[in-house]
């Protein structure tokens, strides 16, 4: 088990790197010359050169890579263009705001998601299993900046429950988390439940059953823990889509996370700050990943460590 | 008796060498290989042409790994194989491809290598394609010929595979294996999946078409019953390597090594005859990963010395047609 | 101790049907026997006869839908299995009539420990605690002979090899000292080495704990080995209802002489086995008249017509042939099948698809 744990944080050295070349790489490619846009149209040829030497960025690619690179694994972001602060602060304190979305959402995803497809799967082909399975299937189709658009629309302007942007008390998190973990809920609930009744069929629950066992303790103590495998990769991914829905979630409910950070920064060229929200995003999900990748490998010691 | 000196004079159609595989085994912090499943670990056989050689053995002892090897569908780790003169070892691939007209095999599942989306005839009609031994015009003739050979109707050369029953669908196995006229057929397992009802028909159409055609057979199978009724000589195998091999009376009715003893004594027989002596193992079989040093059988054998586990004891004769590796008996 | 008090299980004209959209398939049509205390009653089989079923139908957990139990009788001690509730049924299982299960490798959660998974059993049925069920659970696996019992206790199924997990499925059935025991193909997936050390240890239970067993088999020789009686299954109907000697010395129904013949003996040669003719017919689609008639070597024109009964002879044996009746006397029609045609499937109907 150590040995697998060690494997797979050994792994994450590659990706990682690979993460900050595709980064750097996007962020050479966009057209537009942050020296200029730091200098200002008024700014003379020399001044322009000044500041592009002093970002490093008359030196070969290669070596802006490198620099970077062993920046990062300072803890050095860069400095934000616009506000001059330094990148990793700006993101620290946006930081927890999306963090506490994400986990009421993923929540959302993992409660919604598994209630519905355990109650599905229970009584396959019954009026609620059809009836689950059709919201399900809306819940993958619809964009979720249109169903935050919706929840605003009905319960914090129609019947005034909820406030309609914002961040602060709980009841501003229901409308965002509700808004970003339905697609989620869906998937899982979909995945729940052809899960659940791939198990129902094993000979292990025969065995249960031909032991006397409850239905009800079948279902939950029996089906459950090992249907559960293969949703959690599921909701590993989920946790990406959800870091990507972030930035549309937070405009729409004006929420000042991470996703609005990046929105904000791009629309300024704000590069490092882009660079640096980008960057920290993908760690989170590869460190997800890996968690996943490894609770994973907990329940299901059979999957062999190779 | 005659028939055994013949033998002797007479050259072996297929040699086996000291043939090994070994599967490798990736862990560690890097991936590397850090041990080997050593399924076959240095097994060495003669079989003549005509006869039937069994092997048998419990599962995890790589009877089926053998016959795998001597047909390179895993490539062997070491060892020679020689057949008809030739080091099939070190055929190139193609050339290899060239032998498997004369070196054919049917498995437990026919229906998994059945493309369920071809009729039957064209089953056969390609296996008489792929190494060209029957001109095209004569083809639907000859798919006719082996379908009649193997106990089927001609027509039913139209249907699907899943219109057959599990013995009909050994039949087309069969028929397949045969339409390139191969000398020697090797049959993993070939009856196991069988109800005994159909068994026993698979059983008679195989010594019907090894008169027939001369046919050599290596016989792969865990079920001794069926393996006293097919053979002429016996290879017990035991955790990938070869406790004893003899002519069938001799292994049947005057077993050497305790191993071989103890498996027939664990069969429970379809009769009401005297209880002979039971002889139950004890333990499982220890894994092909880190097997027991020594005789690898010391760990259940009911005979074994201190010296038992360290020498790995040779195979040497005991009688005309009879080896045994063990040096206590 | 009356006789009616001996017969731990009764089974009367059992009948289970699975219904699906355009078909009835009669899996298990006409099954009887029954089975005394302590003693052990084989039912022999090819796949197909409905010999499973049969085991499922006793502990009510044919899945339904599409199967049904369609008529019949399961006397356990006297009372009808049919009559009682899920409710009533629950407290049966597991705990006055047992079973295990053919695959040891997936018949185990794999997500808890062996001994969770024994002391599961005897906290539904005995009302026990935590701690009292895992050291009763630990004891069994003790009783089964498992070496290093406390250790083993706190394994996962995959930890262990398939004998080990066979005999952890059998300290679960008999944790609660049930009255009957079914064996579902026990150790048919399992080594000879291993089946003997299984068969014995059933063997041995048996006589300590005095449990009658069903044995379900298609292998001939495990019935020798282990059984008192035996019922011989054809096509969801029995045969032959026998004790174990006159099985193999004098068997009564075609049927069961072919079985015997089509076996490769250990202790003798033959060129040529005595093979049954064609293969098993469709359960959905069942020849008229005796089921084995199209594949039988004796079948005359009154086989073909219509179905013998399940008829006593001598003793308690029962054999369900035209051949041993009264009529068949009076028969003068000719052999209808050609003995010629053992080594062929001609003349025999093609499995529809999905059927086999």
């Amino acid at each position: 088990m150590f040995v697998f744990i060690a494997r797979r944080i050994f792994q994450m050295i590659p990706v990682l790197l690979g993460v900050t070349l595709v980064v750097f790489l996007i962020m050479q490619m966009v057209p537009g010359d942050p020296a200029v846009l730091l200098a200002g149209e008024s700014a003379s040829d020399e001044q322009v050169q000044q500041i592009r030497s002093q970002l490093g960025l008359d030196e070969p690619v290669v070596t802006q890579y490198f620099t970077y690179v062993k920046n990062v694994a300072q803890g050095d972001l860069g400095t934000s263009i616009r506000t001059n602060r330094p990148v990793i602060d700006e993101i620290l304190t946006r930081l927890p705001i999306t963090i506490e979305l994400a986990f009421w959402s993923i929540l959302v995803t993992i409660v919604l998601g598994l209630l519905a497809g355990i109650i599905s799967a229970t009584k396959q082909y019954s009026f609620s299993d059809i009836s689950l399975m059709v919201v399900a299937l809306l819940g993958v189709s619809l964009p979720n900046f249109w169903l935050g658009l919706m929840l605003i629309l009905y319960f914090s302007v129609k019947i005034q429950i909820f406030p309609v942007s914002g961040w602060g008390t709980f009841m501003h998190v229901i409308l965002p988390a509700l808004t970003l973990g339905t697609g989620g809920a869906a998937i899982v609930a979909r995945m729940t439940r052809s899960s659940m009744l791939e198990v129902i069929r094993q000979d292990y629950i025969r065995t249960a059953k031909a032991k006397g066992v409850k239905e009800r303790i079948i279902v939950y103590k029996h089906a459950l823990k090992n249907a559960l495998i293969p949703v959690i990769t599921v909701v590993g991914l989920q946790f990406g889509a959800l870091l990507g829905g972030t930035v549309l979630t937070e405009t729409v409910f004006a929420i000042n996370g991470i996703g609005r950070l990046i929105i904000d920064a791009i629309r300024m060229r704000d590069m490092p700050v882009v660079q640096g929200t980008i960057l920290v995003v993908s760690i989170i999900f590869v460190l997800v990943n890996m968690i996943v990748d490894i609770s994973y490998r907990f329940l299901n010691k059979r999957i062999d460590l190779n | 008796m005659q028939l055994e000196t013949v033998k002797k004079v007479k050259k072996p159609l297929l040699q086996v060498n000291d043939l090994k595989q070994y599967f490798p085994i990736k862990g560690g912090l890097f991936g590397r290989t850090v041990n080997h499943v050593k399924a076959v670990d240095g097994v060495s056989f003669d079989i003549y042409e005509g006869e039937t050689v069994s092997i048998v053995g419990e599962s995890g002892c790589g009877k089926s790994t053998t016959g795998r090897a001597i047909l390179r569908l895993e490539e062997p780790t070491d060892g020679k194989v020689t057949f008809q003169d030739k080091d099939l070892l070190g055929l190139s691939k193609r050339k290899m491809r060239n032998m498997r007209k004369d070196l054919q095999v049917i498995f437990q599942d026919p229906y998994a290598s059945l493309n369920p989306r071809q009729t039957v005839g064209r089953i056969l009609e390609e296996a008489l394609e792929i190494l060209n031994v029957v001109p095209k015009k004569e083809r639907p003739q000859r798919v006719k010929e082996l379908l009649e050979q193997v106990g089927l109707q001609a027509e039913f050369a139209d249907r699907f595979p899943h219109e057959f029953s599990g013995g009909q669908r050994q039949r087309i196995g069969i028929a397949r294996a045969l339409a390139v006229e191969p000398k020697l057929i090797i049959c993993d397992e070939a009856v196991s999946a069988l109800d005994v009802s159909v068994q026993a028909q698979i059983l008679n159409l195989l010594k019907k078409l090894q008169r027939q055609y001369n046919l050599t057979y290596l016989f792969i199978s865990h079920d001794l019953g069926v393996v006293r009724h097919i053979s002429d000589r016996v290879i017990v195998m035991y955790l990938g390597r070869v406790v004893e091999i003899a002519d069938k009376k001799s292994l049947f009715e005057n077993p050497q090594h305790p191993y071989t003893k103890a498996l027939l004594s664990a069969i429970p027989e379809a009769s009401r005859k005297r209880k002979k002596e039971r002889m139950i193992l004890k333990g499982d079989v220890p894994s092909p990963i880190d097997p027991p040093t020594g005789c690898r059988f010391h760990t259940r054998c009911p005979l074994a010395t201190e010296q038992c586990k360290v020498k790995t004891p040779e195979v040497r004769q005991v009688g005309p047609e009879h080896f045994v590796a063990c040096d206590v008996i | 101790m009356n006789k009616q008090d001996q017969d731990v299980l009764v089974v009367k004209n059992l009948k289970t049907h699975f219904f699906t959209e355009d078909k009835v398939t009669k899996a298990v049509d006409g099954v009887d026997f029954k089975v005394k205390r302590g003693e052990t009653l084989g039912i022999v089989g090819e796949s197909g006869c409905g010999k499973s079923m049969t085991s499922l139908s006793i502990m009510r957990l044919v899945p339904s839908p599409p199967g049904k139990i369609v008529d019949g009788e399961i006397l356990f001690k006297g009372e009808n299995l049919l009559d009682k509730s899920e409710e009533e049924m629950r407290k049966v299982r597991g705990n006055e009539i047992s079973m295990i299960f053919q695959e040891p490798m997936t018949s185990l959660n794999p997500v808890y420990t062996v001994g969770e998974q024994i002391a599961e059993a005897i906290r539904i049925h005995q009302n026990a605690g935590k701690k009292e069920a895992w050291n009763k659970a630990v004891d069994m696996l003790k009783l089964v002979g498992m070496p290093s019992p406390e250790k083993r206790a706190k394994q996962e199924p995959h930890e262990l090899s398939g004998g080990m997990r066979q005999r952890v499925m059998i300290a679960i059935a008999l944790a609660c000292n049930p009255e009957l025991l079914i064996a579902d193909e026990p150790t048919t997936a399992l080594d000879v080495t291993i089946q003997a050390q299984i068969l014995d240890l059933l063997k041995k239970l048996q006589n300590e704990l005095g449990t009658a067993i069903v044995m379900i088999t298609h292998d001939l020789g495990v019935v020798a080995e282990t059984c008192d009686k035996v019922a011989v299954m054809y096509a969801g109907k029995v045969v032959e209802y026998t004790d174990v000697d006159s099985l193999f010395e004098n068997p009564k129904h075609p049927y069961t002489e072919g079985l015997l013949n089509s076996i490769p003996k250990l202790d003798e040669d033959v060129e040529e086995l005595q093979a049954i003719r064609g293969s098993v017919p469709s359960p959905s689609d069942l020849p008229k008249g005796c089921l084995f008639a199209p594949r039988c070597p004796y079948a005359r024109e009154l086989c073909h017509q219509s179905l013998p009964d399940l008829t006593e002879m001598d003793g308690e044996i029962k054999v369900r042939c035209w051949m041993h009746t009264e009529e068949w006397k009076r028969e003068d029609t000719p052999i209808t099948n050609d003995k010629d045609q053992t080594d062929s499937d001609k003349g025999v109907t093609l499995y529809a698809a999905g059927n086999s």
